[in-house]
C-alpha cells in the first residue's frame, strides 16, 4: 500500500467522521493555539523590555547616591553623600572614556499658564542630556545649559505638557510658573511615548543647578554617564567608582550598567516564558487525552471495518498505518488551525497594544507542532493497536 | 486443495464451554463447488471462517495445497486472505462510506496495485456482476441484491482460488437470491473453488456435493 493510497484512504475515513474528526482537530487546534498566544505574550513581555531597556542607550553608566549590595536591584538606604554637579563635573573632566556627562534632578511641581496648570515630574539636566538620551526637539531647541553654568530661567515643555497647558496655542517664548519660579519655553519635545511606566512626553526640562536651588536639594537624583561602547563600560565604571571614592572620602554611591538590569530582567521574563509554555503545554496533554478518547471510541466503533479490511487481506501493519495516518492527518489539521488561531490572536492583541512586541517564538510554534503530532499519534494508534492484532472474526463481531 | 484434520473450535462462555465446531475432517478438492447446510447455530459460519482464515482452529490442522494454516506467521495468513481467497458475507459487510468501485478496489489497494490498474480492473469486476453502471453508487443508494453482487465483485478481484460465501442470499428475495447464485455459478471459471453455506435447499441443489452439519459435527454427505 503506497502513502498516498494510504493517506487517501485515511482522509476518506475521516471526512466519513465529520464530527467526530473535527472535535478531535478543534482539541489540537485549542491546544496550540493556548501554547503559540501564551509564549507570544510570554516572549513578547521579554521583548518588550530588552527594548525598552536598550532604548534608554546601552552604553550608559547610571551612578546612583548611595550604596547597594546587588546591582540590578533598584538602590535604596541611607545616603551618606550627596552626589553633586561638581562630581559631574569631575566625572566628565577627569575620566577617560566618559564622553557626556548628563546630571539629573527630579522633583514633581505643578507648571501654570495663565489659567490653566498641571503638575508635572520637572527634570533638572543639561544640554549634554538630549545626547545622552536621544530624545528630539520639535519645535525651538532644548536647554544650553552646561554643567559649568547650569543655571538660567529656561524651560522645555514634553509633547504632552505642551499640549495639555497651551491647547494648540504656541508655547515658545511664553513665560510659565512653576512654584515661585518663571521660565520662559525655549523649545517642545517630541512625543516620545511610554516607556517602562514613565510618560515621557508629560514632562518639562530646566537648567540643572535652577532645579536643585527651587526644590531645595543638595544631591542629584542621578548622572548618567555615556562610553563609547559597551566594551568600555567596565573600565569607565571602575575609574567613576575610584574618583567618587576619592571626592567623597567614602564608597558611597552605585554605578548600574544597562545590561545589568537587562540580563536580570531578561532572565526573570525567560523563566515566564517557559511557565506559560508549561501552562500551555498541560493544555496540550488535555487535548491529547481528548484525542485518545476520540479514537478509542472510534477504534470500537470501527471494530467491524478493522475486520472487513483484514478479511480483505490487510495485514496488521497496513490497518495500523491506516490509523497511524488519520492520527497524523487529525493533529496537523489541528496544528495548523491551532497556529492560524494563536497567531490570529495575537494579531488582535498587537493591534490592541501596539507598543507590546507579541510574537510567538519558532521554537514555541515548532515544539507545539512536535508535540501535537506526538501526541496525536501516541494517543491515537495506542488504541488502534490493540484491534488491529484481533483475528478477523472477533474484529468483524464488532464487540 | 483443503484437508481438514479432526479440526475443533470451541468458545468458552462464563464456565462452559461451547463447541461450535467439533473433529471435523475433510478433504475438498480443487473446482469443487460445495454447498454446507445445516440448522442455525450447527457451527457453519464457524467453520467457514476458519477454512477463510479468519479464524482459527483450537485443535487439529487445517492444510492449504498441502500447507499447515497453522504454522503461518499474521502477515501470511494476511497474504493468503488477499490473494487465495475471497470471502461473501451475509450482511455484504461493503464500507458505507465507500462507492460501489472504491470498495472493490479495496482489496487491492492493500495488495499494492497501482491506482490505474484498480480503476479498470475494478470497473471490469462490476460489469461482470452486471453493476457497470453502478460504480459511483455508494451502498446505501443500492439495493440488497446489488451489495451483494458489489461483495462478490470485491471477493472475486484479486482472482483468488477459492471463494467463501456464507449464507449469500440469506437476507435477499427469492429473485435476487436467484441472480447471486448463477452469478456465484458463472465466476466460478476454471479450478475455482467454490463453498456456499446456505439455509436454502434450492441453493444447494446447484451444488456438487453438500455437507451437513449439527452440533458443530458433520452428519453426512452427499454427492
Ligand atoms: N464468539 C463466540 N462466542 C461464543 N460462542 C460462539 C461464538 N461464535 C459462535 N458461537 C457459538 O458457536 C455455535 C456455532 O455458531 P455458528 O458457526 O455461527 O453457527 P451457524 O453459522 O451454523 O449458525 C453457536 O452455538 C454459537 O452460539
Ligand atoms: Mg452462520
Amino acid at each position: 500500500m503506497k502513502g498516498g493510497d494510504l493517506f487517501a484512504f485515511a482522509i476518506g475515513a475521516l471526512r466519513g467522521h465529520r464530527l467526530r474528526t473535527s472535535l478531535s482537530v478543534a482539541g489540537v487546534a485549542v491546544g496550540i493555539s493556548a501554547v503559540v498566544a501564551l509564549t507570544a505574550l510570554g516572549d513578547g513581555a521579554r521583548a518588550y523590555v530588552v527594548r525598552e531597556f536598550t532604548s534608554l542607550g546601552s552604553n550608559l553608566l547610571i551612578v546612583i547616591p548611595g550604596k547597594v549590595e546587588t546591582t540590578g536591584a533598584i538602590p535604596f538606604g541611607g545616603v551618606t553623600h550627596d552626589l553633586t554637579v561638581a562630581d559631574a563635573r569631575s566625572i566628565a573632566m577627569r575620566v577617560p572614556g566618559a564622553v557626556r556627562v548628563a546630571p539629573i534632578a527630579v522633583a514633581t511641581e505643578a507648571v501654570h499658564w495663565e489659567d490653566r496648570s498641571r503638575s508635572v515630574p520637572i527634570l533638572g539636566v543639561t544640554a549634554a542630556y538630549q545626547r545622552v538620551r536621544h530624545v528630539t526637539v520639535a519645535s525651538g531647541r532644548f536647554l544650553h545649559t552646561t554643567m559649568a553654568e547650569g543655571g538660567g530661567q529656561e524651560l522645555v515643555l514634553g509633547a504632552k505638557a505642551a499640549h495639555e497647558l497651551f491647547r494648540g496655542a504656541n508655547p515658545l517664548g511664553r513665560i510659565v510658573r512653576a512654584g515661585a519660579w518663571r521660565f520662559r519655553v525655549v523649545g517642545v519635545m517630541a512625543p516620545k511615548g511610554r516607556s517602562l511606566g514613565f510618560d515621557f512626553d508629560d514632562l518639562v526640562f530646566i537648567p540643572v543647578k535652577t532645579a536643585m536651588r527651587m526644590f531645595n536639594r543638595t544631591s542629584l537624583f542621578r548622572i548618567l554617564v555615556e562610553v563609547p561602547s559597551a566594551d568600555e563600560l567596565g573600565p569607565v565604571k571602575r575609574r567613576v567608582i575610584r574618583l567618587l571614592a576619592q571626592r567623597h572620602r567614602a564608597d558611597d554611591v552605585t554605578v548600574i550598567t544597562q545590561d545589568a538590569v537587562l540580563s536580570a530582567f531578561s532572565s526573570i521574563l525567560g523563566v515566564l516564558t517557559l511557565a506559560l509554555a508549561g501552562l500551555a503545554s498541560v493544555s496540550l496533554s488535555v487535548a491529547g487525552v481528548g484525542i485518545m478518547n476520540v479514537m478509542l471510541v472510534a477504534v470500537s466503533e470501527r471494530r467491524r471495518e478493522i475486520g472487513i479490511l483484514k478479511a480483505l487481506g490487510a495485514t496488521n501493519g497496513q490497518v495500523l498505518g491506516v490509523f497511524l495516518a488519520e492520527a497524523v492527518v487529525l493533529s496537523t489539521t489541528g496544528g495548523l488551525l491551532g497556529l492560524a488561531a494563536g497567531a490570529a490572536g495575537v494579531r488582535v492583541f498587537v493591534a490592541l497594544y501596539p507598543s507590546f512586541p507579541a510574537s510567538p517564538p519558532v521554537w514555541s510554534i515548532a515544539a507545539a507542532m512536535g508535540v501535537a503530532i506526538a501526541v496525536g499519534v501516541g494517543f491515537g494508534v495506542w488504541p488502534a493497536r490493540r484491534a488491529t492484532r484481533l483475528d478477523p472474526v472477533t474484529a468483524l463481531r464488532g464487540r | 486443495m483443503i484437508e481438514l484434520d479432526d479440526v475443533c473450535r470451541s468458545y468458552t462462555v462464563g464456565d462452559s464451554e461451547v463447541h461450535a465446531v467439533q473433529h471435523v475432517s475433510l478433504h475438498i478438492g480443487a473446482g469443487e463447488h460445495v454447498a454446507i447446510m445445516g440448522p442455525s447455530g450447527s457451527g457453519k459460519s464457524t467453520l467457514l471462517h476458519i477454512l477463510g482464515c479468519l479464524d482459527r482452529p483450537t485443535s487439529g490442522v487445517y492444510r492449504f495445497r498441502g500447507r499447515d494454516v497453522g504454522m503461518l506467521s499474521d502477515d501470511e495468513r494476511s497474504h493468503m486472505r488477499q490473494h487465495e481467497i475471497g470471502f461473501v458475507f451475509q450482511f455484504f459487510y461493503l464500507l458505507a462510506r465507500l462507492t460501489a468501485g472504491a470498495n472493490v478496489e479495496l482489496p487491492m489497494l492493500f495488495a499494492g496495485v497501482p491506482k490505474s490498474e484498480r480503476t479498470r480492473r475494478a470497473t471490469e469486476a462490476l460489469e461482470a456482476v452486471g453493476l457497470g453502471d453502478r460504480i459511483h453508487h455508494r451502498p446505501d443508494q443500492l439495493s440488497g441484491g446489488q451489495r451483494q453482487r458489489v461483495a462478490i465483485a470485491r471477493a472475486l478481484v484479486m482472482r483468488p482460488s477459492l471463494l467463501l460465501a456464507d449464507e449469500p442470499t440469506g437476507n435477499l428475495d427469492r429473485s435476487s437470491a436467484e441472480e447471486v447464485m448463477t452469478l456465484l455459478e458463472r465466476l466460478r471459471a476454471g479450478d475455482r473453488t467454490l463453498i456456499v453455506v446456505t439455509h436454502d435447499p434450492e441453493v444447494a441443489r446447484r451444488a456438487q456435493r453438500i455437507i451437513r452439519m449439527t452440533d458443530g459435527r458433520i452428519e453426512e454427505e452427499r454427492v
